[in-house]
């Protein structure tokens, strides 16, 4: 076990990926000289040399695009976009190209591609550097979509990304990457498609992903205190869902939390509630709640931006409401 | 006959004239079945431009690659896609070569290396880029060929894709069709600078322009122009063409003249060649006749196929979603 910080987690995956296969190559903005906008691939140039850790001109969608082509002609790109909000410039790429081929092509293509990226708020970026539009994405079959929340996940997920021979997402939230965790020195494979119980509990379920993993943790936390039994599962994967692993938790504890830094309309909490409700009506005691971004473009003072983004104390009132 | 049995050596131009008739009877057949309702949706055709789909590809290897648009049946006949794939693709029939999941805007063949039918107006050029960065990073001598309409070279896919191609020295061969028209907005009316090659130039990338109503000047361009992109980088060709049809079979033509469209007519690439193939005592009307009834014979053939194909079961809508989908228990 040592303890590392996210960042540093994805950097040892993204060495280990580019040390254990040639046809695996890290491209994007500042990627390589600058070391990575978030410092995640720095000295990985210095390591690894311009052809395999690639500086790119500002031009998502062609960058983006390449590392679809050269997922198709044999090679496994990684691809670094700096923010969701940059990605929305490659967004043709994404859902049009990387997400239909194999369908359009009737099974004879397949683009085994990966894209990072950072996504979430908390740094005071404003609003066109700190939405969470991951769940967006995850709208869009074809494509999986990872969150990872967890240094363990946050080094493990990268291989079997990797590995899949379909285009994956990675979505890395901006506030975890200082965040320090034990990292196994013996990590097994890690699984992509199950969410994980972080905490066990009895009363409520509170579903979350990301970088709201924490405040929902330290509501749990709060909650224990008030001799509430709070469950959370960290979704993981945000395309496929694993809804077995929630229905199960709210068949036991007969309510449900959603918490998701994404906007509340048209979103990834809305689809997890949804589901609840379609799928184990008859087990819940109270609706499902939800705690999400307030609908406004982040702004950029400190108090504004708390104000936005689910925190812990939300949390634990939008719990009491359910009568946990 | 075969073309071999030509006039000693005019055999290749003989086959250049049956590559571009396979075409225009292939799609003057789908404009039947069209109306027939045997094939929905768009469908954009190539006629007036055939010379511009055989004269690149003739001047491909097999293992170099296609990126094509949506007006891409020719590009995927003379890529060597067969006429009975390509059809059963028109109808919608799992036997098609995307199995009906494509249609005709989405004809794929891995066998071929042709990457799409890409109905993004200049989103084939990314992944034109990214192809051949995969065989520069792999070593392997590889070219895309890559093609797109006056109209892609507005988007900023374009910009960036020769912008990448040519900062990374990759061998990508940009084609762009140059028939004066996307949908019903005239080059001129969407272009500021109308010379497309002084936009490749801007990027450093070498272009050529050329008559793409003459087969045999498309085809001696394109083997200079692929063998320069093989060994220096990406290249820009500029196809001077032009459609004698609508943009698809949805187009009532209200923005182009019928003088104008009886001009180009007066170019049409196949009769040029045939006559001046007969001129040149390689083909007679006879032997081009001969010619015809085959290429008519394929076509008929092809359409049988595809008449008799069959649709894909329903249950397996969900295959090919991603590796594992569409089989019970699957994720989703
Ligand atoms: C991004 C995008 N915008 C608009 C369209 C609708 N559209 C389809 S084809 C076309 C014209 C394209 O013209 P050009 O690139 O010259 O190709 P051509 O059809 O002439 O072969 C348009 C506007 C589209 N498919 N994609
Ligand atoms: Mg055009």
């Amino acid at each position: 076990m040592t303890a590392v910080t996210y960042r540093e987690a994805v950097r040892r995956a993204l060495r280990d990926a580019l040390a254990t296969d040639d046809r695996v190559f890290l491209m994007g903005v500042d990627v390589g000289a600058y070391g990575g906008c978030y410092a995640v691939s720095l000295g990985l140039l210095e390591e690894f040399g311009p052809e395999r850790v690639r500086d790119t001109p500002l031009s998502e969608s062609a960058f983006v695009g390449a590392g679809i082509g050269a997922a198709l002609g044999g090679m496994l790109p990684i691809v670094e976009i700096m923010t969701v909000n940059f990605s929305l410039l490659a967004l043709d790429q994404i859902v049009n190209n990387a997400a239909t081929y194999r369908y359009m092509s009737g099974g004879q293509m397949h683009v085994p591609l990966v894209i990072r990226m950072t996504t979430g708020a908390g740094r005071q970026l404003g609003a066109q550097h700190s939405h969470s539009l991951e769940g967006w994405y995850a709208h869009v079959p074809g494509l999986r979509i990872l969150a990872p929340a967890t240094v363990t996940d946050a080094y493990g997920m990268l291989a079997p990304a990797l590995v899949d021979p379909d285009p994956v997402l990675i979505f890395e939230h901006g506030a975890l990457y200082h965040v320090k965790g034990e990292l196994p020195d013996d990590l097994g494979p890690v699984d992509l498609t199950t969410a994980v119980i972080r905490r066990a509990g009895g009363d409520l379920t509170l579903v979350t992903y990301g970088g709201t993993l924490p405040a929902s943790l330290d509501a749990a936390e709060q909650l224990a205190g008030e001799g509430v039994g709070a469950e959370v599962i960290d979704l993981r994967s945000l395309r496929p869902l694993d809804m077995d692993t929630v229905l199960a938790s709210v068949a036991r504890t007969h309510r449900a939390l959603v918490v998701d830094e994404g906007w509340r309309s048209g979103s990834l909490s809305a689809e997890v509630s949804a589901r609840i409700t379609e799928q184990a009506f008859s087990d819940l005691d109270a609706p499902v709640g939800r705690v999400c971004s307030a609908e406004v473009p982040m702004p950029y003072a400190k108090h504004l931006e708390d104000a936005v983004v689910p925190r812990a104390a939300g949390v634990v009132a939008a719990a009491r409401r359910l009568g946990a | 006959m075969t073309d071999a049995d030509a006039f000693p050596g005019m055999q290749h131009q003989v086959h250049l004239l049956r590559q571009m008739a396979r075409i225009r009877r292939f799609e003057e057949r789908a404009v039947e079945l069209y109306s027939a309702t045997a094939i929905r949706g768009f469908l954009h055709l190539d006629i007036g431009q055939e010379a511009c789909a055989v004269g690149v590809t003739e001047a491909l290897e097999p293992d170099d690659a296609v990126v094509a648009t949506y007006r891409e049946h020719g590009h995927a006949l003379a890529r060597g896609i067969t006429m009975r794939a390509v059809m059963a693709e028109l109808e919608g029939k799992v036997e098609g070569v995307s199995r009906g999941r494509g249609g005709s805007m989405h004809l794929f063949d891995v066998a071929t290396r042709f990457f799409g039918g890409n109905a993004i107006v200049g989103g084939g050029l990314p992944v034109a880029v990214g192809l051949a960065l995969a065989d520069k990073l792999r070593g392997l001598p590889r070219v895309t060929a890559c093609f797109f309409g006056d109209g892609a070279v507005a988007e900023g896919e374009f910009h960036e894709s020769m912008n990448l191609a040519a900062l990374w020295h990759l061998p990508v061969l940009f084609c762009c069709e140059n028939n004066r028209y996307a949908m019903g907005t005239a080059l001129l009316r969407a272009q500021s600078e109308p010379d497309l090659a002084v936009k490749a130039a801007a990027y450093r990338v070498p272009s050529w322009s050329v008559d793409g109503m003459d087969v045999l000047a498309v085809e001696e361009a394109a083997n200079r122009a692929v063998e320069a992109t093989r060994f220096g980088g990406p290249h820009f060709l500029e196809l001077r063409t032009y459609r004698f049809r609508g943009h698809s079979m949805y187009d009532p033509d209200r923005y182009r003249s019928t003088d104008e469209i009886e001009a180009w007519k007066e170019r049409d690439p196949i009769p040029r060649l045939a006559t001046a193939l007969r001129d040149a005592g390689a083909l007679d009307d006879g032997a081009r006749g001969r010619m015809e009834e085959e290429v008519a014979a394929e076509v008929e053939d092809a359409v049988a196929f595809a008449e008799a194909g069959t649709l894909e079961p329903v249950e397996d809508l969900e295959r090919f979603v991603t590796a594992g989908s569409g089989v019970p228990g699957a994720a989703r």
